[in-house]
């Protein structure tokens, strides 16, 4: 029964697809995400060097004017609750070390201002690019002596929101210059142009080739991740980058990687990328 | 860009109405009838006029699990004249029920904001109760779509 | 999620006979009953079932909710102010806990 759904739901979503193509193109929204009536949002930037599209776009002008409204107020948007909850973590003591993140990083909004709009990079231990998920996960490890999360603990999401939230309206910006960051830039790329799964989709199908369009009754966006953890309707909870990533793999019907595994991580330092000069919106509100 | 959607819509039935909330096939929802039901309890019988309420939603909601709607009722909100209760109703939900809003003179206007589920594409009923007793209806038809990649 | 944590929004200060806009929001799943777990048993409705507004101990505003409102509830609503004084905000739990905020407000 299932597996009839999935794949009547398959047909539908190819077949929608085809009509995306043909008949559903909508501009994203001409209008500018204020938060609080005071802070400014850069939503469509000038894209880096060798970038294929000619704007950088947030995700946010592709949704409805009822799911923008919810970002455009700090009290409405739902995110802010586990903003909030990060907070109360990064100042909870945990681990045999007795520490809390504000034992060594005091206040975060200084300490951690600008984190948001520069990870993944490069960590020289690990030989490879981390992000802010795997970021905790060493402090909590080597200096309060606690376990690291697992993937997508509620704990994980929230101090990843509360950190990344230091650095609203800052512009996304990856270092590449750093270790052996550029070979992972080209590993994502390859990655993202990489057609998967039973529907042969690669990212670029959606999100570079047909975005504006519909595939089915979803307006496509660039797929930017400048709003991560994001606050999805659909789940009514907080969505990390790699949950999402999974999430868009399997409905290519693709076996989907592991939270964190190279691939993925070499994903998020490529994406990221592609989203340079958009502020840090965390946390978006996306349907 | 409605009309690109509502297009869309058209020319795909299975990008309509099918639920977004979860809820296996066994579900039962509610219909006209226990929503007629629901509304009699709530009015004592009396069929509600049309004006002074206004419900605001949404054409298509992006997503049924969070549905941004509110209810306003034209009245004077004075210790003589004032609204007491708005109920809102869904009939494509497995059970009508959604909220009721309770309003005093204190609230100086019958206005209240908040968040709601359809399972489906569905009519969305709000009832107002006057102080005197007088009931009003809004209706609106909310189009619930479902994702692009399964939802 | 964490313990549920109610945040209220209202003005600090008003002038006499102002009608304010208030807004709350809970961080609550609000567990319709309709959802299956993993092994196919339904799992028991949750949800805050019930929201009350006061001030100065009188009721100005309330919400009789059912399962069909969304997690983490969000409510909008007015009031008017004729004296300084306090809001007591509840939020009934089907659990039997109730949480509550109160916030002041002062008549410029």
């Amino acid at each position: 029964m299932l597996k009839k759904t999935r794949m009547l739901a398959a047909v539908a979503a190819v077949a929608g697809f085809a009509l995306a193509g043909s008949y559903a193109v909508a501009e994203p929204a001409d209008d500018d995400l204020v938060i609080d009536g005071t802070m400014k949002m850069t939503v469509r930037a000038k894209p880096p060097e060798g970038h294929p599209l000619d704007e950088v776009r947030s995700g946010w002008l592709y949704r409805t004017e009822e799911t923008r409204a919810l970002e455009e107020d700090t009290f409405q948007n739902p995110g802010m609750l586990y903003v909030e909850r990060g907070e109360e973590i990064w100042n909870t003591a945990d681990g045999k070390a007795g520490k809390s993140c504000a034992s060594c990083h005091g206040e975060a909004a200084a300490s951690m201002k600008g984190v948001g709009a520069s990870f993944p990079k490069w960590d020289a231990d690990a030989k490879r690019p981390i992000n802010i998920e795997l970021r905790i996960n060493k402090c909590r490890q080597e200096n309060m002596q606690a376990e690291p999360y697992k993937f997508d603990h509620a704990d994980q999401k929230a101090l990843t929101t509360y950190i990344k939230h230091q650095s609203l309206g800052m512009p996304v910006s990856v270092d590449l210059s750093q270790g052996d960051m550029q070979s992972w830039w080209e590993k994502g790329k390859e990655t993202y142009y990489t057609r998967t799964g039973q529907l042969n989709l690669s990212c670029a199908s959606c999100h570079e080739l047909n975005n504006g369009k519909y595939i089915r009754a979803d307006h496509l966006s660039q797929g930017n991740v400048n709003g991560f953890p994001t606050y999805r309707l659909k789940q009514a909870n907080m969505v990390s980058l790699h949950n999402r990533f999974r999430g868009c793999i399997r409905d290519t019907r693709a076996e989907y990687p592991k939270a964190f595994t190279d691939v993925l991580m070499a994903l998020e330092v490529y994406v990221t990328w592609r989203g340079t000069g958009l502020s840090v919106e965390t946390p978006a509100v996306r349907q | 860009m409605n009309l690109s959607r509502r297009q869309v819509l058209t020319l795909s039935a299975s990008a309509v109405a099918v639920a977004a909330t979860g809820l296996g096939p066994s579900v039962v929802f509610a219909d006209a009838a226990a929503t007629e039901k629901s509304i009699a309890a709530f009015t004592g019988g009396k069929s509600p006029a049309t004006g002074k309420i206004t419900l605001n939603a949404p054409e298509i909601a992006e997503n049924g699990n969070t549905v941004p709607i509110s209810v306003s009722v034209d009245s004077e909100m004075t210790k003589d004249s004032y609204v007491q209760s708005v109920m809102v109703l869904a009939e494509g939900n497995p059970n009508p029920g959604v909220i009721t809003f309770n309003f005093s003179p204190m609230s100086g206007e019958a206005t209240a904001t908040t968040r709601m589920r359809l399972a489906k594409t569905q009519n969305v009923v709000a009832i107002a109760k006057m102080n005197d007793g007088s009931v009003f209806m809004d209706k609106k038809l909310v189009k619930v779509t479902i994702g692009g990649c399964g939802g | 999620m964490a313990k549920p944590r109610p945040r209220v929004k209202l003005p600090k200060t008003a002038s006499a006979g102002e009608v304010i806009t208030i807004k709350t929001l809970i961080n609550h799943v609000m567990e319709s009953g309709q959802r299956k777990d993993k092994e196919g048993k339904p799992i028991p409705r949750q949800i805050i079932n019930k929201f009350t507004c006061e001030f100065n101990g009188t009721p100005v505003f309330s919400c009789d909710i059912e399962p069909a409102i969304s997690a983490n509830p969000y409510f909008e609503f007015t009031a008017k102010v004729m004296e300084s004084g306090k809001f007591k905000f509840s939020w009934v739990d089907d659990n039997g806990e109730t949480y509550t905020h109160e916030q002041g407000i002062q008549i410029k």
